[in-house]
């Protein structure tokens, strides 16, 4: 049992929360906000030079393979800074796909250009009607080549993608397909999500070359990749909880009323208690799925990853609306970061999964393992 | 970070889960089981010598005293493994309160002539702290201790004494010197419970069970002796006690023992002819609040470890408090809605019945004892927030 981390996993961390206390205040991601891209490649390009882009590939392909744990702490960073680039759908979520199914040439060369931040790619996995698994999107095989079809909902941040990894139904299970956006027979509608970030619906209707295939079978690699991802996607809402608490109490104590700050009163003081305690237990249960990333049983890394979603979920929720209400009319104020801390978690609740999708989920393992 | 337990760890889990189900009485074990407090005074005692006779008396004291030397982690591990076992619970008012005080502030003769007899359970302790106008303001009390040559005369009345009808001695809060800030005049006390003028009354409790005492003190002649640290500086002690109490607060392993037995009710309960267990809104009640004990889990694990680095209990253990009854409560909840109308037979002779309803009834002591949940929100908000 050991809950400390490593000096190296502590300068990760440090080193993007440096960047984002300096060069990424909240004036500053307004405007990145309000522009036409909703991202900013100049900060997409110091990523890459602070190596974060690279974090999530292994050492043997020159990357710093920091693993679940280096990942969660940069995820709380880039949590707590708001930030709108697409580091946990490209550097997280699509590198380690590409890590666990890409060989040869085509690993070197995808794994190259998105260490570098020259190219973004996203998984293309969410649809409607369900997370788990793709269902309306299938890949079949066509000539020498595929033939793939189908619609994948709100995809976090396809507008700004080079590539895009489809996962879609084959006659052996599933697959994952390289696609350029760019490709003849892709449509996108982008749209901007709850929390300002570019996501796109988008449609498949094309022909693709044998290679296009990632790897195999490939149940087995996106469950790994889409658990990691929901870890670091706790731990990035994990970072907006401590901020969102923080800035509240903060409020709370500088904040006069009837004399007094606001923050002496104890109705108040009670349901920020409360507010802390929901913060830790999410806090306990992303340290638990991080924990199930690094390796052993799957069915065990499932349950705690749900687990945690649900947990986060919830203090998401709960957070999220104290926050705005301990701010009073402040709170409703989009000058003010705690309300898109509130837009962030809200999105955090509804992305990979509901809350009570996991739920659910965790409820299937209980039975699957009792049977 | 690493959130498993260590090979030697896990070892030893298991040689205490070993040792329990060779040692632990049946006969102990059914009560335990059923909620038979019938004879729990006895069964308290004798499942104290076997442990102790183990050299396992006392699992958060350290080698010196007879203590296991046990780290936090250990003693974590052991308590899930004797409340999954259903056995009895260890005395805390000697093992757990007044002897790290008397560790500490006690004289080489005070720590000889009590610990032994707290370790091998030849002493029965009970607490001496609340009274009737204080209780989350403790130090208001006002049961007086007047010095007279080589005694303190003590007057005054306890409450909330819990199971004080067995005990062989009591620890009090005594009021010194009225005159000085509330906080300044208390001493703490240890008085024998056969002294004359010592008079015990039941209070009868929600749950029908008597479990609590007001205690009387009616010119109680206690030896200067038995006073523990100097006069008139007993709150120190009673906050080095508080903060000792804390040890295993979250009761993970009560909480673990009663969902395991939740869910089990709801697989055995039929409602519209199919198991209470499948019933998808029960089903996510028990699935939430098995989400929450998992997580509260985790966070004891980080206040042991955050605690062993800095060798103190901090004011996180408020939270592990206040989620950890918070928790048990809604779990014995649970418990209720699982039986249906059967829980209204809380007088029959079944057996899920009358314990699920009493221990529900019962267990709304949780979060108001120890400090109540309120205090303890207070303590995150001022020691944690610095609201």
């Amino acid at each position: 049992m050991d809950f400390s981390f490593t000096e190296e996993q502590q300068m990760l961390q440090d080193s993007i929360r440096r960047y984002l206390a300096s060069d990424y205040p909240l004036e500053h991601r307004a405007r990145i906000l309000a522009s036409e891209a909703g991202w900013s490649p100049e900060t997409w390009r110091a990523l890459a030079e602070l190596g974060l882009l690279a974090l999530d590939i292994d050492e043997a392909d020159g990357g710093i393979g920091a693993g679940p744990v280096g990942t969660m702490l940069v995820s709380q960073a880039t949590g707590a800074g708001l930030l709108l680039e697409p580091f946990h759908s490209s550097a997280v979520l699509a590198t380690r796909v590409v890590s666990l199914l890409a060989r040869g040439e085509q690993r070197a060369t995808l794994l190259g250009a998105l260490a570098s931040g020259e190219a973004v790619a996203v998984l293309a996995h969410d649809e409607d009607g369900g997370w788990f698994e793709p269902r309306a999107t299938t890949a079949e095989a066509d000539g020498d080549g595929w033939r793939l079809r189908g619609r994948k909902a709100r995809v976090y941040h396809a507008p700004m993608a080079r590539w895009l990894l489809v996962s879609a139904r084959t006659q052996d299970g599933s697959g994952v397909f390289l696609v350029e956006r760019e490709a003849a027979g892709v449509q996108l509608r982008p749209l901007r999500t709850v929390d300002g970030q570019r996501a796109a619906d988008i449609e498949f209707d094309l022909r693709l070359p044998a290679d296009a295939r990632l790897g195999g079978e490939a149940s087995a690699a996106l469950d790994e990749a889409l658990d990691l991802g929901l870890a670091a996607l706790c731990a990035d809402a994990l970072g907006v909880l401590d901020r969102a608490l923080a800035t509240t109490v903060q409020y709370a104590r500088d904040r006069v009323q009837f004399g007094t700050p606001i923050g002496r009163f104890q109705a108040l003081q009670h349901r920020m208690a409360d507010m802390y305690m929901q913060v830790e237990q999410a806090r306990s249960m992303t340290y638990l799925a991080t924990s199930a990333c690094e390796g052993g049983d799957p069915a065990a890394r499932r349950e705690a990853v749900s687990g945690a979603k649900v947990v986060v979920g919830q203090a998401a929720r709960r957070v999220g609306q104290e926050s705005v209400q301990l701010h009073g009319g402040m709170g409703m104020t989009d000058e003010l970061d705690v309300s898109h801390c509130f837009r962030r978690l809200l999105a955090f609740e509804l992305r990979m999964g509901t809350t009570d999708e996991h739920l659910h989920a965790l409820q299937a393992l209980a039975r699957a393992g009792a049977a | 970070m690493d959130l498993n337990f260590s090979p030697e760890e896990l070892a030893f889990r298991d040689e205490v889960r070993a040792f329990v189900a060779a040692h632990l009485p049946d006969d102990i074990q059914g009560r335990v089981r059923r909620g038979d407090e019938s004879q729990v005074a006895d069964d308290i005692r004798r499942w104290q010598k076997i442990l102790h006779a183990h050299g396992w008396g006392a699992v958060m004291w350290p080698r010196e005293f007879g203590g296991t030397g046990w780290d936090k982690t250990r003693q974590f591990l052991f308590e899930i493994e004797c409340a999954a076992a259903d056995a009895p619970i260890q005395l805390p008012f000697g093992l757990k309160m007044v002897a790290p005080v008397i560790m500490r502030y006690g004289t080489p003769e005070q720590q000889q002539r009590f610990l032994p007899r707290i370790l091998d359970g030849s002493d029965w302790w009970c607490q001496g702290y609340s009274e009737p106008g204080s209780g989350s303001d403790l130090a208001s009390l006002k049961t007086r201790a007047e010095r007279d040559g080589d005694h303190y005369v003590v007057n005054g009345q306890k409450a909330w004494n819990t199971l004080g009808q067995h005990a062989d001695w009591i620890f009090c809060l005594v009021r010194t010197d009225p005159d000085a800030k509330p906080q300044r005049g208390i001493s703490f006390l240890l008085i024998d419970m056969r002294t004359p003028g010592i008079r015990l009354q039941p209070t009868r409790l929600l749950d029908g069970t008597y479990e609590v005492n007001e205690v009387f003190f009616d010119n109680v002649r206690v030896p200067v002796g038995n006073l523990v640290g100097e006069e008139n500086a007993g709150w120190t002690c009673a906050k080095f006690l508080l903060g000792h109490e804390r040890t295993n607060i979250a009761g993970i392993g009560a909480s673990r023992r009663e969902l395991a037995r939740l869910r089990r009710m709801a697989a055995e309960a039929v409602r519209d002819g199919r198991p209470l267990a499948e019933d998808p809104v029960f089903a996510a009640r028990i699935a939430q609040v098995a989400l929450e004990l998992r997580a509260l889990e985790v966070t004891n694990l980080r206040v042991i470890f955050a605690e062993a680095r800095q060798q103190a209990p901090g004011p996180e253990a408020s939270m592990l408090k206040i989620r950890g009854t918070e928790i048990l409560q809604r779990i014995t909840e649970l418990q209720v809605e699982a039986l249906g109308a059967r829980a209204l037979e809380y007088e029959g002779d079944g057996e899920d019945v009358p314990r699920a309803v009493g221990q529900y009834m019962n267990l709304r002591k949780l979060s108001i004892y120890g400090g109540s949940n309120e205090i303890q929100r207070n303590i995150i908000a001022q020691m944690v927030l610095q609201l």
